[in-house]
């Protein structure tokens, strides 16, 4: 069953146009990654996915409902939810406030004893931190809490921006790790990542997206031994 | 280019240690007046001292909505005294045409004023949310200038007061028999004033609590934190914008009925409050709570020290070196959060 769909996404900030007619699929179940170099528009396709920002045209359409038009709060009630680039946290406040954020909805509210402790056993640094405010977390720390939070709010499909971003090769290690274990418990994921080689061979399929334009898409394994993708991304 | 040695930080305290160290030779020269003068000024000191407290705790109640406004909305709003006076004008009319007890009247005020703020905010801030700042803050403006005339032509401009029936000598307060005003180590206590104190504060405990403890008072702190962050959550950030303009709107709605008993209303008497208001909220730190309650005793205080210390100056005058010493030190404010 297809969960996401995009057609066609023009978006820009201003006169600027961002992206240009982009298109993906993703089907339940998998795990999808979106690749490009800086400034291509990752963040601006899942920006505008999780209505944070307006397409100029396209659509976006979950679960067979189009929700290009809708609130940011909605998308997410309907179980589309964002871990953000730059993480988003709530700094000041703890991490257990942060975690309760992410249940904050009736649904998931109703699960938020179940959820904290799936978190906990997910990222057991976080218990360990639990009255610690979030702005004092290490980077890695930060990222924990981030998917934590997203987590603790049911996603049906999961979108992560650079999870990776910024931290220590073991903790990427890790990172995958528990992308890895989200999706085998049930979450479909879209992953945007810098780190093509490690992203692509955990991903079911991929794209691969520059200038605002899709360039190229297939399986992930495919994708790596694409010889434009080698040359452009993993420098090889 | 020049480099000075101290850090501008390290001259700030450094000016400031100068100014105490001055003062404490001018004291000690000049030890007999001094201490003449301490037993004059003893009990104007310590009056002021008390009446500054009690009526700082108002302040600290309307800085706080209009701390709490600008923590989420990001805009100071201008017209948070003129719907002080609002709600002083209906507790006014509650009591003059109704017999309700200003009090009891906290219980109307408030839910109107709350009312009133989600109305504002959802039909006039909503519609220019994607106008810059400055003309957010316009509109506010605006809506001042219409709410005064509006008074205006209801209330006309006289000056209008309620007088208590009680609060006079023997009162009963609960199970206690207490003889009003209170005389407490030489200063005189009035009910009015003690009960707005008492009131203020309670009512600020309990928003501060609501902040600290409730899923709406977390998400309305979310939304202050992170606004994308708390629309990634699943939090309708514009339902919070709307319930935290009402909110703040609601601390004016009380601190109007709590001031009524002991001050008049005419249509600018909100705005004097809020002046005051303004100065508090950057004293306290922009959008702290707590920073609004001390920064509100802290200007209580000062204004009326400030009025026995230089009799002959404008009250303000104390609060305002208050306010640019705390710019000098503190540009951040007392409770404020480095940015
Ligand atoms: N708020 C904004 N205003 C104007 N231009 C923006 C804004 N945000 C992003 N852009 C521009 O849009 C383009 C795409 O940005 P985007 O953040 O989507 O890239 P990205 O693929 O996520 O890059 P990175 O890997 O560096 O995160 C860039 O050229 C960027 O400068
Ligand atoms: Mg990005």
């Amino acid at each position: 069953m297809t969960l996401l769909a995009i057609e066609g996404l023009h978006v820009g900030y201003g006169d600027v146009p961002v992206l240009s007619g982009v298109s993906m699929k993703i089907e339940q179940g998998e795990i999808v990654a979106l690749i490009g170099a800086n400034g291509a528009g990752k963040t601006t396709t899942l920006k505008t996915v999780s209505g944070l920002l307006r397409a100029r045209s396209g659509t976006v359409t979950f679960t067979g409902k189009p929700i290009h038009t809708w609130a940011p709060h909605r998308i997410v009630g309907a179980g589309l939810v964002q871990v953000a680039e730059g993480r988003r946290l709530f700094p000041r406040m703890t991490v257990l406030e942060n975690l309760e954020m992410g249940a904050f909805r009736p649904g998931p509210k109703q699960q938020r004893p179940q959820s904290l402790q799936q978190v906990f056993d997910l990222f057991p640094r976080l218990a360990e931190r639990k009255k610690q405010l979030a702005g004092t977390l290490s980077g890695g720390e930060q990222q924990m809490l981030a998917i934590g939070r997203a987590l603790m709010t049911k996603p049906t499909l999961l979108m992560l921006d650079e999870p990776s971003l910024g931290l220590a090769p073991m903790l990427v290690q890790s990172i995958f790790e528990v992308v890895r274990r989200i999706n085998q418990e049930g979450t479909t994921v879209l992953i945007v990542e810098q780190n093509a080689v490690q992203t692509l061979s955990m991903a079911d399929r991929g794209y691969v997206l520059e200038n605002g334009q899709i360039v190229l898409s297939g399986e992930g394994n495919a994708l790596i031994q694409d010889e434009r993708i080698r040359e452009a991304y993993l420098g090889l | 280019m020049k480099r000075s040695i101290l850090k501008p930080t390290h001259r700030n305290w450094l000016i400031l240690a100068l100014i105490i160290l001055v003062a404490i030779v001018i004291l000690a020269l000049r030890w007999e007046q001094t201490v003449f003068w301490l037993s004059r000024y003893g009990i104007v000191l310590r009056q002021a001292t008390v009446t500054g407290l009690l009526i700082g705790g108002v302040y600290g109640l309307v800085a706080m909505g209009l701390t709490l406004i600008f923590g989420v909305l990001g805009i100071i709003n201008f017209a948070h005294g003129s719907l002080m006076t609002v709600g002083m004008y209906l507790t006014f009319v509650l009591f003059t045409r109704y017999g309700v007890d200003p009090y009891l009247s906290v219980l109307i005020t408030v839910p109107v004023l709350f009312g009133i703020g989600l109305v504002v905010q959802r039909f006039i801030i909503h519609p220019a949310r994607n106008a810059p700042e400055h003309n957010q803050l316009l509109l506010t403006l605006g809506l001042a200038l219409f709410i005064q005339n509006f008074l205006l032509v209801l209330f006309t401009a006289t000056p209008r007061s309620i007088r208590l029936a009680y609060g006079r000598g023997e009162t009963p307060i609960g199970p206690f028999m207490i003889d009003f005003p209170l005389r407490i180590w030489g200063t005189t206590i009035t009910l009015p004033k003690l009960a707005a104190f008492v009131f203020a504060l309670a009512l600020a405990g309990g928003l501060y609590l609501l902040l600290q403890r409730t899923d709406l008072g977390k998400a309305i702190r979310a939304v202050a934190q992170d606004r994308d962050g708390a629309a990634l959550v699943g939090i309708d950030t514009q339902r919070i914008n709307m319930i935290t303009f009402g909110l703040g709107t609601a601390c004016v709605g009380a601190a109007a009925a709590l001031v009524l008993p002991f001050f008049f209303v005419d249509p600018l008497a909100g705005d004097t409050f809020n002046i005051t208001a303004f100065v508090t909220v950057v004293l306290g730190g922009m959008g702290s709570i707590p920073g609004a309650m001390l920064g509100g005793l802290i200007i209580g205080l000062t204004q009326e020290l400030g009025v026995v210390l230089a009799p002959s100056s404008i009250k303000l005058l104390g609060v305002f070196i208050v306010f640019i010493l705390v710019l000098l030190f503190r540009p951040q404010g007392l409770l404020g959060v480095k940015s």
